[in-house]
């Protein structure tokens, strides 16, 4: 395998990087950008050369843990994460930067700048400055995968977890990247009993508090992890530009673009956080003006405290977004005083997204709609997010707060006089999973009456298809036990408990109209409905399900109701004739659309 | 060698499938290679844009007027890429119409050929007969043999060559 190069993703490349190092527990939940990463080394787990626990846990905090105490036995262990993610496993990642670790313990955290696929455009690097937790800022997919064995070792040294964080444009570029055989560490788990540490009252914490902060002084000097100076031909002299993560290569291309390379000097930051002490010196000495160009908070930027910096800060550089070419070049441009880039056209918004054809999520959120067209529906993050294009999602939050949400809807509103309207809450069954359980225990014990609609589609459709806990499969398509969902509904004090298909629009619908009388009715509170059907992306669940030939016939009246309220990709409108049309290259031949049609133009036959 | 690429389409329509099958080619000939892919929400039938450069660069993104080719798998959104193209770049268009760029009803062949995401390796096809990427059609096979699913590579292989002679 010495010297094989592979056309590897950010994210594999990474995961490929775990393995080689000698990585021995990984745990993650599922969040795009950075579900490839343990994807990869599930994918290549045959390849490790030692033994190798993989999970997808229920939520990221558990994910942290469980690779936390693989860590306190000496071996190396991985948690991985998007942005978002580290905000749910924020109170053992704090602690954890006091406590420290054995084994070398790494969390990948991708962040989303855009966003792309995200609630937010948080910068891990700025939360790891909160946390007092080093941080690196890899520049590419190969750079990303080279800089994990260093970063173990970095982290062994110290006894300190470290954070990868790669972005977008790292996880989800692919690149030509070098593989190597993994190492073997032979290491047996020994975890060494130190109350002082691993259980650490107030009374240790001062002492430890210092040892981190004397730690801190000392990465920040590491030689391995110094800013990398390209230096320039002091035609600008007196100036350099700083950059990080992704951004520096964008520079770098940039700069050759414009005839600029090696004509300034110019710094790569590996690591952020923390900031090395002698490059703000040198930067305080030897430049009078400095462009800092990073994702997405102002983190190099705030630490250098450079009267001479142009950057976020001062509005030199665009504070929100990525920091793609075209915005480089502009702030490059203004720094440098370059003929600025010539005016870019309007953006234009492509297609949006939505639910794929089929997808029994968009049953379930038309039935909703037309059952309570004056509810509110709080939501939640997944697939069905998409959800509002049918105008069956109000609220979109973070993971399993539409449950939380839904039961404040309800107090707030029948303090008034009482009345309230249908709350109809939508959960996907991996997110109910994650936060939801709690949630809806509160909203039992404090007597909401609200109908929770958990879209069960048996999988984690939004990041690709991870395993649920309650399908009885695990990473790696392991067999395990199963947890079902109804009877953790019924043991959180649920009493009106059905479950439907909802593509059989007329049950759906009757049901929700029960849970609606339920949670009106004396002694009501929480109504739950299962809205089971397997996600389409799933070639077994295609399978399994009838295959009709879907079209539209001469009664169609042109009332739009299929195109613009049902949604479906596969329909659209003849302008000409006005005229739905069924678009047969993206049908799937479902016929959950021919109840929605109000003159039965939607036909079926059975397909040859 | 030095190339930036464009591949433009909706999700679901095999965009991403296009771009490694691109990049891999580049990885066999050993030419360094750079991609970057539209995953998550966007996937779900929105518009999805990958990028390839190919050649000694260091970032994945390709700026304003930079793309030399823009394969486009989804007619409507030229208006949305087109910008990233230099003025005299190429144009190849899954379209039954023409305009100002080479057109292919790629998605006809591909559907004649019983699957409309075939339409993807048509447009490669129609690339590489129009000369407008410097491979050549073995270099494409290899990869896409490498790249597919065993069971699909024959029916990818004849898109490809329904692309390569039209």
């Amino acid at each position: 395998m010495e010297n094989k190069i592979e056309l590897l993703m950010g994210n594999e490349a990474i995961g490929q990087g775990l393995l080689e190092a000698g990585c021995q527990v990984a745990a993650a939940y599922p969040g795009t950008p950075s579900t490839e990463v343990v994807q990869a080394v599930i994918d290549r787990r045959d390849q490790a050369a030692e033994p190798l626990h993989l999970e997808w846990s229920v939520n990221e905090k558990i994910a942290f843990e469980v690779a936390l105490a693989g860590s306190y036995t000496g071996k190396r262990s991985v948690a991985v994460m998007k942005q978002v993610g580290l905000n749910v496993a924020a109170d053992p990642f704090m602690r954890t930067a006091y406590l420290g670790v054995k084994g070398g313990m790494l969390t990948i955290v991708a962040d989303d700048p855009g966003p792309h696929s995200s609630q937010n455009e948080q910068d891990t690097r700025l939360f790891c400055l909160q946390a007092r937790v080093p941080v690196i800022d890899p520049a590419s997919p190969a750079e990303a995968k080279e800089l994990i064995a260093p970063a173990f070792d970095l982290s062994e040294k110290y006894e300190m977890n470290v954070v990868l964080r790669p972005t977008t444009r790292i996880c989800h570029s692919r690149q030509n990247v070098a593989l190597g055989e993994p190492v073997v560490l032979e290491r047996n788990a020994n975890f060494v009993q130190d109350t002082s540490r691993w259980s650490a009252t107030p009374a240790f914490l001062p002492a430890l508090h210092k040892k981190l902060n004397h730690n801190l002084e000392a990465i920040a000097v590491e030689a391995a992890w110094q800013p990398r100076l390209t230096a320039g031909d002091n035609s600008q002299p007196r100036t350099a530009l700083v950059a990080s993560g992704v951004v520096y290569s964008n520079l770098v291309d940039l700069l050759e673009e414009l005839g600029l390379s090696n004509t300034i000097d110019l710094y790569q930051v590996l690591m952020p956080y923390p900031l090395s002490p002698s490059f703000t010196q040198t930067l305080h000495e030897k430049y009078d003006r400095i462009l800092v160009l990073e994702e997405t908070y102002p983190v190099i930027e705030l630490q250098l405290a450079h009267p001479g910096v142009v950057g976020k800060q001062n509005g030199g550089v665009v504070r929100e977004g990525e920091l793609l070419p075209d915005v480089i070049h502009e702030a490059l441009a203004a720094f440098l005083d370059l003929e600025p880039p010539a005016e870019k056209p309007d953006e234009r918004r492509g297609q949006r997204p939505s639910l794929c054809p089929g997808c029994s999520h968009r049953s379930a959120f038309y039935s909703i709609k037309k059952c309570f067209p004056k509810g509110i529906f709080p939501s939640d993050i997944g697939c069905y997010t998409l959800g509002l294009n049918l105008g069956a999602v109000h609220t979109v939050h973070c993971m399993g707060a539409c449950i939380s949400q839904g039961a404040g809807f309800y107090q707030s509103y029948q303090q008034d006089d009482g009345d309230f309207p249908t709350v109809v809450v939508t959960i996907g069954d991996s997110t109910f999973f994650h936060a939801g359980i709690p949630a809806l225990i509160n909203a039992v014990i404090q007597q909401a009456r609200i109908i929770v609609v958990i879209l069960d589609n048996a999988t984690t459709a939004m990041t690709g298809g991870q395993p649920v806990p309650h399908m009885g499969v695990a990473a790696g398509g392991k067999v395990t036990k199963a947890v079902t969902i109804e009877p953790l509904v019924q043991a959180s004090g649920v009493d009106f408990i059905k479950t439907c298909d909802p593509y059989d629009n007329v049950k759906f619908e009757t049901l929700l109209k029960q849970a609606d009388d339920y949670i009106r009715s004396d002694g009501g509170g929480v109504a739950v409905l299962i809205a089971q059907h397997g996600c389409v992306m799933d070639p077994a669940v295609r399978k399994a399900q009838a295959i009709d030939l879907v079209t539209i016939n001469a009664k169609c009246i042109g009332c739009r109701i299929c195109v613009d309220k049902f949604e479906c990709p596969a329909l659209y409108m003849d302008e000409e004739n006005k005229v739905a049309v069924v678009d047969q290259d993206r049908c799937i031949g479902c016929s959950a659309c021919i109840p929605v049609c109000p003159v039965d133009a939607i036909i079926k036959e059975e397909k040859s | 060698m030095k190339q930036q690429i464009i591949v433009s389409g909706i999700g679901g329509q095999g965009v991403l499938f296009l771009t490694r099958v691109i990049a891999q080619v580049a990885v066999n000939r050993q030419i360094p290679v750079l991609t970057s892919e539209t995953h998550g929400m966007a996937q779900r039938g929105g518009t999805v844009l990958s990028t390839i450069k190919i050649g000694d660069f260091s970032s994945p993104l390709i700026r304003t007027g930079q793309a030399d080719l823009g394969l486009l798998l989804w007619d409507a959104n030229l208006e949305v890429h087109k910008s990233l193209l230099r003025d005299n770049g190429t144009i190849i268009m899954n379209s039954s119409n023409n305009g100002d760029y080479i057109s292919i009803d790629a998605a006809k062949i591909a559907r004649d050929l019983g699957n409309a995401v075939l339409l993807n390796l048509v447009l490669l096809g129609a690339a590489i007969k129009a000369r407008a990427i410097d491979f050549s059609a073995a270099e494409c096979e290899v990869a896409i043999e490498q790249l597919a699913p065993a069971k699909f590579v024959q029916q990818n292989l004849k898109a490809f060559h329904q692309g390569l002679s039209c």
